[in-house]
């Protein structure tokens, strides 16, 4: 068994900026755990501009973002085909490699392990199930970017988030034109002007109101059905694309010690970031879908901070920890509790989506007192950020979230 | 009957589960046969779709054959899992009533458990019911306790019955369809579309295909109806909730919607059973999905929230008959077997044995090589030690169920390598979890290039 300061699990944008953090902050024995066969994360297989502006305010492709990343901790121990298959107490990791299984502890204990796309059979859609021709943005990006492979010439996407705009560019820039873009919803889900850009630039068509029915053809995908105003129609295509609804990869942590936060599909974090077992902390896109890999990389950079805080004894171990009440239409909030004793809260950011569409006054209360608000208007996956400085720690009882129509 | 070369003693026709029990049993009798299987893969018709259950045939009727095969294909896998590394995961059943009927009927499904010599099956109250599954819903008003059902890998146990034939000096031809076929002088003369082939006695096990095939020597006797099954498979994550087979109180038709665990870790809930005329039609749909996991959350209510990994459909090869269509035909030198439906998992290696009298009884004796080979496959189950936990596989590959690459790399290689994308999931269970290759199918690709058949739309990029 081999023990370390701290142990990262995930080498993507949350984790390689904690690793650098970690060093900056004089914390030398750092073991990043990462299972694929390079660091990065999803920005290596994103070839398109829009990757890690918040953090380093340059405008980077996916890759070059990731290799930036990665060339930020070059002289940090990186193991890449390391799996994390166990989550125990006290730091206590089972981490698979080549060698088999082994044990690694640490004295703190990053967990980053990201987000992935919804896949057809948790979509529950229908259809015939044919072995090729349906598959996520990711496997998509992975397959013509990673291994030349093109899996598809005409194919339909489903969705209209972010990610199904960097489908698009994806596949352009393979020479393949998609059939179209579908959205159930009467609006595209990525702000405009997306689906002006599609229709123009790309020459796809943007079908808004429009529902997946089911899937055709059994050994590849022939076409879908499709249910538009009203009516049942037939798309020609030979594959789908499942963008987004992200979800936290969360696997791990389900099957683990630590709490989880249903509302996020995340763990439950402080606001230091870490989880219900003080030795973990978490960052990144595990802790909720979905935030840019900026915002991803600066939340990693937060959570090494506070590691390097623990392990010189500067980040004393949580007495109370008072939950952040959330009611709906509010899905959740993060953290999901302020731990007392802790520091000030002055970069305190709460992060809190709705479950459904919502307008009203955003109000943060302590100890029943109203603190903060602001009128909103609310959409599912719009982000909602609230400034948490002024939650004052002292004699705290407790904190709440409200979302109250107007 | 003679034998001449290149000609087989065997054609086995169908390659599902039980016509590679079938094949072993010939193989490990010295029999020179052959399977001839229509798909890219063996398993891929209605065995692909079965729910993984070790059957003690408690509810098989009374004195059938299904009953007699069930037992004997029971005892059988018990007596040579362990050479050939197949899991058991030993739940037991609870079959549980629901209404006040269901409840009365529990004791006439006890006789008959007794009745068919099923040992250790006895009635708990609903006392007893929760303390043994204290996750059950409290609308269950008491329970059958069947000790002897357990669970298995739906697709490892045939996989590793074709490899052993294999070992033994079985053939087996894959994308080989058997087109018609003509008894003359004393040898059957298949056409197949890779060119024809001579045998001297034909087993029809071609499941789904069972009738039609079967018109090659006789008007069928039988007529099959496929009957559609859903299955919904839950995370892993559910696994703690459910540690025992639930079953519902079966009827004439079908035996229910069942939830259990899985041996790969996650729970299954299903079968629906939907009569239709398509042979291959497994499409699923969102509603009847949506019901099943209704159903399961009635069951075991803390499966609410719990996410879906997967959902498939398969076929039961139905007849109008109940029990198993097995018997020789002497004077056509074949033997049909057919109408082998939910039970046919637990029931083929009885049945390659039943299979295997009929032939010695009707043609020729045969005997019992001495020393067969033992092809022994790699474990899947987590029950048991499986690759990456012992290394000196590669690392993990697909990260949803902990598959390596040497799994993936020796799944394409060998005797019977995956050719297909099904195939080689049905061999490693890459693709098959949570992400559904939304991580690894990249390296899947990567690792199969060039061995797999993939669509004409799919290729190297330009």
């Amino acid at each position: 068994m081999s023990r370390h300061d701290a142990l990262i699990v995930g080498g993507g944008p949350a984790g390689l900026s904690a690793a650098r953090a970690l060093r900056e902050a004089g914390v030398r024995d750092v073991v990043v755990l990462e299972r694929e066969t390079e660091a990065g994360g999803v920005p290596r297989h994103c070839h398109h501009p829009g990757f890690g502006f918040e953090q380093f305010h340059w405008p980077y492709s996916g890759p070059a973002y990731a290799r930036r990343l990665r060339r930020d901790v070059n002289d940090m121990e990186l193991r890449i085909g390391a799996s994390v298959v166990a989550l125990r107490p006290n730091g206590e990791l089972d981490v698979v490699t080549d060698n088999g299984l082994e044990t690694m502890t640490g004295k703190v204990v990053l967990l980053a392990t990201g987000i992935r796309e919804t896949p057809r059979a948790a979509r529950l859609i229908s259809g015939d199930r044919p072995p090729w021709g349906v598959l996520t943005t990711g496997a998509l990006q992975q397959l013509l970017h990673l291994v030349d492979l093109r899996p598809c010439r005409r194919p339909i996407i489903v969705g209209s988030e972010w990610v199904s705009f960097s489908a698009l560019l994806t596949l352009r820039r393979a020479g393949i034109k998609p059939v179209a873009m579908i959205e159930e919803e009467d609006r595209i889900t990525a702000p405009r002007p997306g689906d002006l850009i599609a229709r123009l630039l790309f020459g796809v068509p943007v079908l808004t109101r429009t529902r997946l029915l089911g899937i055709l053809g059994r050994e590849t995908v022939e076409a879908v059905e499709i249910e538009r105003n009203g009516r049942r129609e037939r798309l020609a295509g030979d594959a789908v694309v499942l963008t987004g609804r992200f979800v936290p990869e969360a696997a791990l942590l389900r099957a683990s010690h630590l709490a989880m936060d249903p509302g996020s599909g995340g763990p439950v974090i402080d606001q230091h970031w870490r989880c219900s077992d003080p030795t973990y902390f978490a960052a990144g896109n595990l802790l909720r879908p979905v935030e840019t890999s900026g915002v991803v990389g600066l939340e990693g950079e937060a959570a090494g901070r506070s590691m390097a805080a623990a392990l010189a004894g500067r980040l004393e171990s949580p007495l109370r920890r008072i939950p952040v009440q959330a009611s709906p239409p509010l899905r959740y909030v993060t953290p999901q509790v302020i731990s007392v004793p802790g520091d000030p809260p002055n970069n305190l950011l709460f992060r809190a989506r709705v479950d459904r569409p919502a307008r009203g006054m955003l109000r943060l209360l302590r100890n029943g007192e109203e603190v903060w608000q602001r009128k909103i208007v609310a959409l599912p996956e719009r982000r909602i950020r609230l400034p948490g400085k002024s939650v004052s720690l002292d004699g705290i009882e407790s904190v709440e979230v409200r979302l109250d129509p107007m | 009957m003679s034998v001449t070369q290149g000609d087989f003693q065997v054609a086995v026709i169908g390659g599902g589960v039980v016509g590679c029990a079938v094949l072993r049993a010939f193989a490990l009798a010295g029999a020179r046969a052959v399977l001839l299987e229509r798909g890219l893969d063996i398993l891929s018709g209605a065995s692909k779709g079965n729910s993984a259950l070790l059957h003690t045939g408690y509810d098989a009727p009374t004195g059938s054959l299904e009953l007699d095969c069930v037992r004997e294909g029971y005892d059988a896998y018990l007596d040579i899992r362990e050479r050939l590394n197949l899991p058991l995961i030993e739940t037991s059943a609870l079959l549980v009533a629901w209404t006040e009927e269901e409840h009365a009927s529990l004791s006439g499904h006890l006789e008959h458990a007794t009745a068919n010599e099923v040992e250790g099956v006895i009635a708990l109250d609903r006392h007893e019911l929760f303390r043994r599954a204290p996750g059950l819903s409290s609308q269950a008003r008491g329970a059958l306790l069947i000790p002897g059902e357990h669970i298995i890998d739906p697709w490892s146990p045939p996989l590793a019955y074709a490899f052993q034939a294999i070992a033994n000096g079985a053939i087996v031809k894959r994308r080989c369809e058997v087109l018609s076929g003509e008894l003359n002088g004393g040898q059957w003369h298949l056409q197949t579309n890779q060119g024809p082939l001579r045998a001297d006695v034909v087993v029809n096990c071609a499941g789904l295909f069972g009738d039609l095939v079967e018109s090659i020597a006789r008007t069928p006797p039988f007529r099959i109806t496929p009957r559609k099954g859903q299955f919904l498979v839950f995370d892993k994550s559910a696994a703690p909730l459910v540690d025992t087979i639930i079953l519902p109180v079966p009827t004439k038709t079908t035996k229910g919607v069942l939830v259990a665990p899985t041996a790969f870790g996650n729970v299954l809930v299903g079968p629906t059973a939907e009569e239709q005329d398509d042979r291959e039609d497994t499409a699923v749909d969102q509603a009847t999905l949506e019901a099943l996991y209704k159903r399961a959350v009635e069951i075991v209510p803390a499966l609410k929230d719990q996410p879906v990994t997967a959902t498939y459909a398969g076929l039961r090869p139905a007849t109008q008959f109940r029990d198993y269509q097995i018997e020789a035909i002497a004077e056509r030198q074949w033997i049909t077997v057919s109408g082998i439906r939910s039970t046919g998992l637990t029931g083929a290696l009885g049945i390659g044995a039943h299979v295997r009298r009929l032939y010695e009884k009707a043609f020729a004796p045969l005997a019992d090589i001495s020393d067969p080979v033992w092809t022994p496959v790699p474990n899947l189950a987590e029950t048991r030690p499986r690759p990456y936990q012992q290394g000196g596989s590669g690392e993990i590959v697909c990260h949803c169920e902990w598959v390596t690459r040497g799994e993936i790399e020796a799944a394409l290689e060998g005797p019977l390598p995956a050719i297909s994308l099904g195939g080689l999931k049905r061999r490693t269970r890459c693709m098959m979890g949570r992400c559904q290759g939304f991580y690894c199918t990249w390296r899947v690709a990567q690792l199969a290039a060039g061995r797999l058949q993939v669509p004409a739309t799919a290729g190297a990029a330009a």
